[in-house]
C-alpha cells in the first residue's frame, strides 16, 4: 500500500492545523483531512487570541491555513468514515480509499449532532452511516435517507440506482440534485423505530403533520458531514460526549491522539492550538520510539 | 491470498459448520470499503488459529442464501459458530483483539 503517512490528522481547524505544522516541523510526513469548514470560519470576531486581535474568524482561519500551506501542508477535502488500528499502525477509509498512518490525531471539533433515540441501538440492524457500504443489502427494500451532509442527495440517488426504494428527509426543502423519482419529506428524524431488534421505520418531526409522522422502512441511512469520533473508531473512550484524553492528548488507544474542541471545553482557539502542539509532539515521540524498537 | 481462509459455497459452508472445530465467518462484499480494511485482520486470525478453528469468508453477493439465513443487515459482520450454532456476532469494523478475546474464551 503506497498510501502511507507518518501522521494522519482528521480535521483542519485550529487544532488540526497546529498539529500539522508542529508535526511537519519535527520532520514527520503529514496528511490532513477535512470534512466541512471549521466553526472558526463562521466566527464574527476573535478578540482573545494573544497577539492577533480585532480579526474576524475567516481572517484568522486564512492566516492559519496560509501558515500550514507555507510548510507544504494542504488539507484534503473528504470524509473519514472508519479508522482501524492494525499491526502497530492505523488504516483509514477516506472517501473510499484506504490510507495507512503510523499515528492519528483526531481534531474533529465539537460534534454538533447528537444521536437520535434508537440510532445507537439499531446501528448495524438497519441504521447505517454509509450508503455505499450497506446499500446493496437493501435492494428491493424500503430505505430512508436522512440528508444532513452536502453529498447526501448523491448517496440517495446511488441507492435508487441499485434498486432500493428510497425516501429522502431533510430540513431545508427538496435538494436540486435529488432524483425526481425519490419522494421527499421535509423535517428531521426524531427517532428510529425498531421491532424485534431491526429497523421498522422512522418518526419524522417538523414536517407540518401534527404530532409528526411515521414512515415504515427497513433501513435508515443517517448521512452527517462529520462522523462522531466514537463511531469512527471502535473502543474509543469518551467522557461526557467528548474524547477522553490525558494532559499529553493521548486517548486510550496507543498511537491515537485528540486535540481541540472534540476533547471538551474550553472551546477556544488558544486552547485548540496548544492541544494540537502537544498532540503532534507526542505523536512524533511515539513514532521515534516505535522506530527505535524496530517497529 | 492465504490458504488458511476458506471461501465456501452453501454446501461447503454447512459441511464446515458440521465439522468438529469452531468456525469464524466474515460476511463481506467487494464494494464494501470497511470489509476490505478488515481483510488483513481476518487473514491474521486465520494464521493465528490455524488447526484450532476454521476461518471462512462469505461474499454476500455470491452467497445471498447464507446472508439471508443469518439476517446479515450490515457488513462486515463476523459470526463465531460452535457446534453449528452462532455463539457470537460482531457487526462492523472491530480491532483484532475484539475477535481474539471471543475466540480465546470459546477455546478455553
Amino acid at each position: 500500500m503506497d498510501n502511507k503517512t507518518d501522521i494522519l490528522i482528521v480535521g483542519a481547524g485550529p487544532a488540526g492545523l497546529s498539529a500539522a505544522v508542529n508535526a511537519a516541523a519535527r520532520g514527520k510526513t503529514v496528511r490532513i483531512l477535512s470534512g466541512e469548514n471549521t466553526i472558526l470560519s463562521k466566527a464574527e470576531a476573535v478578540d482573545n487570541y494573544l497577539g492577533l486581535y480585532h480579526l474576524t474568524g475567516p481572517e484568522l482561519m486564512r492566516r492559519f491555513t496560509e501558515h500550514a500551506a507555507a510548510m507544504g501542508i494542504v488539507p484534503e477535502k473528504g470524509r473519514v468514515s472508519n479508522l482501524l488500528p492494525f499491526d502497530g499502525a492505523f488504516m483509514a477509509n477516506f472517501s473510499g480509499q484506504i490510507m495507512q498512518a503510523s499515528a492519528v490525531i483526531l481534531a474533529t471539533g465539537a460534534a454538533k449532532a447528537r444521536a437520535v433515540p434508537g440510532e445507537a441501538e439499531l446501528l448495524g440492524h438497519g441504521v447505517s452511516y454509509c450508503a455505499t457500504c450497506d446499500g446493496m443489502l437493501y435492494r428491493g427494500k424500503k430505505a430512508v435517507v436522512w440528508g444532513l451532509a452536502p453529498d447526501a442527495p448523491e448517496e440517495a440517488n446511488f441507492l435508487r440506482g441499485i434498486g432500493v426504494e428510497v425516501s429522502y428527509i431533510a430540513r431545508n426543502g427538496r435538494p436540486e440534485e435529488l432524483d425526481a423519482a425519490i419522494p421527499f419529506y421535509p423535517g428531521q428524524v426524531e427517532r428510529v423505530e425498531g421491532s424485534e431488534g431491526r429497523v421498522a421505520g422512522v418518526h419524522i418531526g417538523g414536517s407540518g403533520a401534527p404530532g409528526g409522522q411515521t414512515l415504515p422502512a427497513d433501513a435508515v441511512f443517517i448521512l452527517r458531514s462529520a462522523i462522531a469520533p466514537a463511531a469512527l473508531i471502535d473502543g474509543l473512550e469518551m467522557e461526557d460526549g467528548f474524547v477522553k484524553v490525558n494532559r499529553l492528548m493521548e486517548t486510550n488507544i496507543p498511537g491515537l491522539y485528540a486535540a481541540g474542541d472534540c476533547t471538551g471545553a474550553p472551546f477556544q482557539i488558544a486552547n485548540a492550538v496548544g492541544d494540537g502542539l502537544v498532540a503532534a509532539q507526542q505523536a512524533a515521540r511515539y513514532l521515534d520510539k516505535q522506530a527505535r524498537n524496530g517497529g | 491470498m492465504s490458504t488458511a481462509i476458506k471461501h465456501p459455497n452453501v454446501g461447503e459452508f454447512d459441511e464446515l459448520l458440521g465439522g468438529d472445530r469452531p468456525v469464524l465467518v466474515d460476511f463481506w462484499a467487494e464494494w464494501c470499503m470497511p470489509c476490505r480494511m478488515l481483510a488483513p485482520v481476518i487473514e491474521q486470525l486465520g494464521e493465528r488459529y490455524a488447526g484450532r478453528i476454521a476461518v471462512a469468508k462469505v461474499n454476500v453477493d455470491e452467497q445471498p442464501e447464507l446472508a439471508a439465513r443469518y439476517h446479515i443487515q450490515s457488513i462486515p459482520t463476523v459470526i463465531l459458530f460452535d457446534k453449528g450454532q452462532p455463539v457470537h456476532t460482531e457487526i462492523g469494523l472491530r480491532p483484532l483483539d475484539a475477535y481474539t478475546r471471543k475466540i480465546d474464551a470459546l477455546l478455553g
